[in-house]
């Protein structure tokens, strides 16, 4: 992905004097958010063309307030991290967008819960306002290295704090990741993630070498000392112990995946994933022996059909997403023309289900075409960056997002097992979307150290052809 | 720690893969399986959202899709209502669907391979696939006269008459009936409180009493036994006893003449005329249970029909020994027939002894009218050859001057038989039967009735009394008011 050295639109933002010749790409950013605001606009109207045979001038409004919106964290890009990858911003604004305009649709339908969307641009809002907060005041990601210990600390904290309240404020549907204050519920466990992240990087990054000294060499492997194993066990222990206390496999299969992974990168020895994945099986073995829960996940996911008509039918959910999913078929039934409201939790656990019921096969493999472009930004700016922290973290955020929505979208198609996680972006739900904003903020962040030109070092003296050389005075040693 | 980096790269892509390919199988391949899944009401509201074809006869909606504003789009409305219950059935967003309904369902409601082009076109010009119609053989006046007989008495009981050359069904009434535009109902309370009144009503309303319920035929079934004796070497002169009583071979018990009275002639004309059981029950006993069984058969018993609702078999019962064997042979013992059995077998005498397949409808078109199906008359079987069938026709036409009863029609000669079947209830009251075609020179309806229970006169009622004025009524409706 080289970038071409002509680049459209190159502006010198204000305050900021970079480099002639390397380009920021913002004008291609507003361009391509300009875009994404008239896809978002154009699929509102079809929404309400399919569902009152009208259009209203309004449309355009809300485009334009769409358009303001992430034109505000444009600017915020501009100011604070203009070198930044230009496609990231309007790639998050187009998943939002649709996410937006299927809870609007969705709105039409009298669902429990309903109406979302009001609510959803609320929490959009305030995420990009956590977006460009985090832009503005976190100048170098590798300052958070140093909070690495208070993250972690904080992190667990956050992430236990549901477990061990009680039920009657933390728990929705059987998981207990809320915590439910005057109405208002947040998942600690969406942020949680971030700062476990920020201390994962930093941690491994500054004890990498350790995990590389191999131990000993047995069955043809290179095993790690078993004091070096402790972060791996820790992560394990801690994903075991989200699956019993809070009752989340979701949350749970997410931060093992990423400590793994992490762990990977910064290792470089897949003997890690190896074993990480060998722990996993076994800790999947032991959950599904002794919960209950695990077992109706799991039974459920082979046969959704086989509780059909009982009294206790668990598989009706995934059922309902399925039916949904196969009454979309490859075009879908048009925006506003299917039955999203059929399927349990159209708004959030199911949405992947509507989009497919209602943009079809087609508009399922756009969106998921889109988070892969998105993952690929992030993980791009991994490699580009030059530090090994912002490498680890930044591989491990643009992870995540593909964790989850490979959970999610696994989950909800019958891939895997279902879990409680929401899609990126897309889903109803604010914590999700404030922590998953801030995690954009940060990608930005490294994504700007990545491409901003290096302070220019001293210029290497010409060397002259060897066989011009003069002999040099070679000091003699003692 | 680039080269983990671009490995995981990659791991991340294979991931979105398996999303991509595993959303393929479930959106493309295995589509069809899932709409058809267990409780998928997602397809159910597509297909309530669909405009569902017509159900027509004669020219009048029998069942059509109004507009409406709720979330089913369409009400299925069924504007002639309880009369015709039995032959449209309904489609119930609760219950499902019954009758035509349900035997045409994937015309209704335009899935059917056969309007796969026209979902295309609908598809190209943005119009709303529809259901394709369905034209019935019902001839409405009959049908309706049908119902009003059997109703106006509250008769519990079923009227099913033919188009003997072609097996076109005219009429098919039961009584007492439901109202399927109840079921229908958007209103869930509505469709429950319909279904639950229906279904728990004396009577059981929602049986289709045509072709689902078997009863004894009773002296009906001796069109059978003659027509056994005609191809055995019987003829309409031969010579029968007239004995007011027998006893049945190798038992102490007596099987009367109705009334226990001489029978009035001594030929199988006269038996048959006059309804002898004695006669009859002789002859049973001499062809023996394998004649009795072929010929049976070759007038439709045991067939497996659809109509195409399907159709309960007719069955002669086991026949074991001698006095079974005689009682067969007057239509009682094991023997139980649906009332379209007995409109088939009068429907081939009519019809020179040619058995046609009964069957409902008559066309079915594309939402644009344009022609998809129609009805080719198939022939099931030469159940008697065309003297037999004269000679039993001849017989049928001095049966229906011995045959008391209201509304015989000036100038038009009808070929009928009656019976009066005991069922061993308590208060011993009969059902009654009336089999008949007319013209007799030349037949364009036959028709069966059966009341049950005597009707309104109870244990004195006979076919001719409770039965045959309301098959008289059906044939000159027939007659008269077109068909």
């Amino acid at each position: 992905m080289s970038q071409p050295a002509a680049a459209a639109g190159t502006q010198t933002p204000s305050g900021h004097t970079p480099e002639p010749g390397v380009p920021t790409r913002r004008g291609t950013e507003l361009f391509l958010l300009i875009c994404s605001a008239v896809i978002i606009t154009v699929a509102i109207m079809l929404v309400q063309i399919s569902r009152e045979q009208t259009i209203s001038r309004e449309l355009f409004y809300y485009g334009a307030a769409f358009l303001a919106l992430f034109g505000a964290a444009h600017f915020a890009v501009r100011r604070w991290a203009p070198y930044a990858d230009p496609l990231i911003l309007p790639l998050v604004s187009l998943i939002n967008g649709m996410g937006l305009v299927l809870l609007h649709r969705l709105d039409f339908e009298e669902v429990t819960g309903s109406p979302f969307t009001g609510k959803q641009i609320m929490f959009a809002t305030v995420g990009v306002v956590l977006f460009i907060l985090v832009l503005a005041l976190v100048k170098d990601h590798r300052t958070l290295a140093r909070y690495s210990f208070t993250c972690g600390f904080v992190g667990l904290a956050l992430l236990a704090l549901p477990g061990l309240l009680p039920s009657s404020i933390s728990e929705v549907n059987g998981a207990k990741l809320w915590i439910n204050i005057g109405g208002q519920s947040i998942q600690p466990g969406e942020f949680a993630k971030l700062l476990l992240l920020i201390f994962f990087a930093s941690f491994l990054v500054s004890k990498r070498e350790l995990f590389t000294t191999a131990g000993r060499r047995f069955l043809g492997i290179d095993w790690p000392r078993a004091r070096d194993l402790m972060p791996v066990i820790v992560a394990w222990l801690l994903s075991i112990g989200i699956v019993v206390l809070e009752k989340d496999l979701g949350t749970s299969l997410l931060f093992f995946g990423i400590v793994l992974v992490m762990l990977y990168i910064a290792t470089e020895r897949a003997v890690w994933v190896g074993l990480g994945l060998s722990l996993f099986a076994i800790g999947c073995f032991i959950a599904f022996n002794l919960f209950d829960h695990v077992q109706g996940r799991v039974n459920t996911w082979l046969d959704p059909m086989a509780t059909a008509g009982e009294d206790v039918d668990p598989g009706f959910q995934l059922r309902g997403g399925l039916y949904g999913m196969a009454s979309g078929g490859i075009f879908g039934s048009g925006l506003g023309g299917g039955r999203p409201d059929l399927t349990i939790w159209a708004a959030s656990d199911f949405i992947i289900a509507a989009i497919g019921e209602e943009l079809g096969l087609v508009g399922l493999m756009a969106l998921l075409m889109v988070y892969l472009l998105l993952m690929m930004r992030g993980l791009r700016t991994a490699l580009a960056v030059r530090d090994s922290f912002g490498k680890l973290f930044g591989g491990g955020l643009a992870f995540t997002v593909c964790l989850q929505l490979f959970v999610v979208a696994g989950g909800v198609t019958g891939l895997i097992p279902m879990t409680g996680l929401t899609a990126p972006f897309l889903a109803y739900g604010g914590s999700s979307l404030l922590a998953n904003y801030i995690l954009i903020a940060l990608l930005l962040r490294i994504s700007d150290a990545a491409r901003r030109p290096q302070a220019p070092s001293k210029p290497k003296p010409k060397q002259a052809p060897i066989a011009e050389a003069h002999t040099e005075l070679v000091e003699r040693p003692r | 720690m680039n080269k983990p980096l671009r490995r995981v790269a990659l791991a991340m892509m294979v991931m979105v893969v398996l999303l991509m390919g595993n959303a393929t199988y479930v959106q493309v391949i295995k589509a069809d399986e899932l709409r058809d899944g267990p409780g998928n009401t997602r397809t159910l509201y597509d297909e309530y959202s669909r405009q569902r074809g017509q159900i027509i006869a004669g020219g009048q909606s029998l069942a059509n899709s109004v507009e409406t504003d709720d979330k089913l789009k369409y009400l299925r409305t069924y504007p002639e209502g309880p009369a015709f219950a039995p032959v449209t059935g309904y489609y119930s967003f609760v219950y499902g669907a019954n009758g035509v309904e349900r035997a045409q369902m994937n015309l209704l409601n335009g899935t059917d391979d056969s309007l796969a082009f026209d979902r295309l076109s609908d598809m190209i010009t943005g119009e709303p696939p529809r259901g394709g119609d369905v034209e019935l053989t019902i001839n409405p006046a009959m049908q309706r006269v049908a119902y009003e007989q059997l109703t106006s008495k509250n008769f519990q009981g079923s009227v099913v008459a033919l188009d003997p050359k072609t097996g076109a069904i005219l009429a098919m009434a039961n009584a007492p009936s439901y109202d399927p535009n109840r079921l229908a109902s958007h209103l869930k309370s509505e469709a429950l409180a319909g279904w639950n009144e229906a279904s728990q009503a004396k009577g059981d309303p929602m049986l289709n009493r045509a072709v689902s319920e078997i009863y004894p035929p009773g002296s009906t079934f001796k069109l059978i036994t003659t027509a056994a004796a005609l191809q055995n070497g019987y003829n309409a002169n031969s010579q029968v006893t007239d004995a007011p009583s027998i006893t049945l071979p190798g038992t102490r018990t007596p099987l009367p003449n109705y009334g226990g009275n001489t029978c009035k002639g001594n030929t199988l004309t006269k038996a048959l005329a006059h309804s002898c059981n004695t006669a009859f029950a002789e002859i049973a006993g001499k062809l023996g249970a394998d004649k009795m069984r072929e010929t049976a058969s070759a007038f439709g018993f045991g067939q497996d029909l659809q109509v195409p609702m399907r159709a309960a078999k007719s069955d002669l019962g086991p026949m074991a020994d001698a006095p079974s064997l005689y009682q067969s042979g007057i239509g009682q013992r094991d023997v139980r027939v649906t009332p379209l059995q007995n409109a088939m077998m009068v429907a081939a005498i009519a019809n020179g002894g040619k058995l046609m397949k009964p069957e409902l409808v008559r066309r079915t078109t594309a939402p644009d009218k344009s022609s998809i199906s129609e009805m080719q008359p198939e022939e099931l079987n030469q159940a008697v050859s065309p003297e037999v069938a004269r000679t039993i026709r001849d017989m049928m036409l001095q049966s229906e001057q011995n045959t008391k009863g209201d509304g015989k029609i000036s100038g038009v000669e009808i070929a009928s038989k009656t019976g009066t079947a005991q069922h061993g209830d308590p208060d011993d009251k009969p059902h009654g039967w009336y089999v008949a075609f007319a013209p007799a020179e030349a037949p364009s309806i036959a028709v069966a009735v059966i009341v049950e229970n005597g009707g309104d006169e109870g244990a004195e009622a006979t076919g001719g009394s409770i039965a045959a004025p309301i098959g008289r009524a059906v044939i000159r409706a027939g007659l008269q008011g077109g068909g």
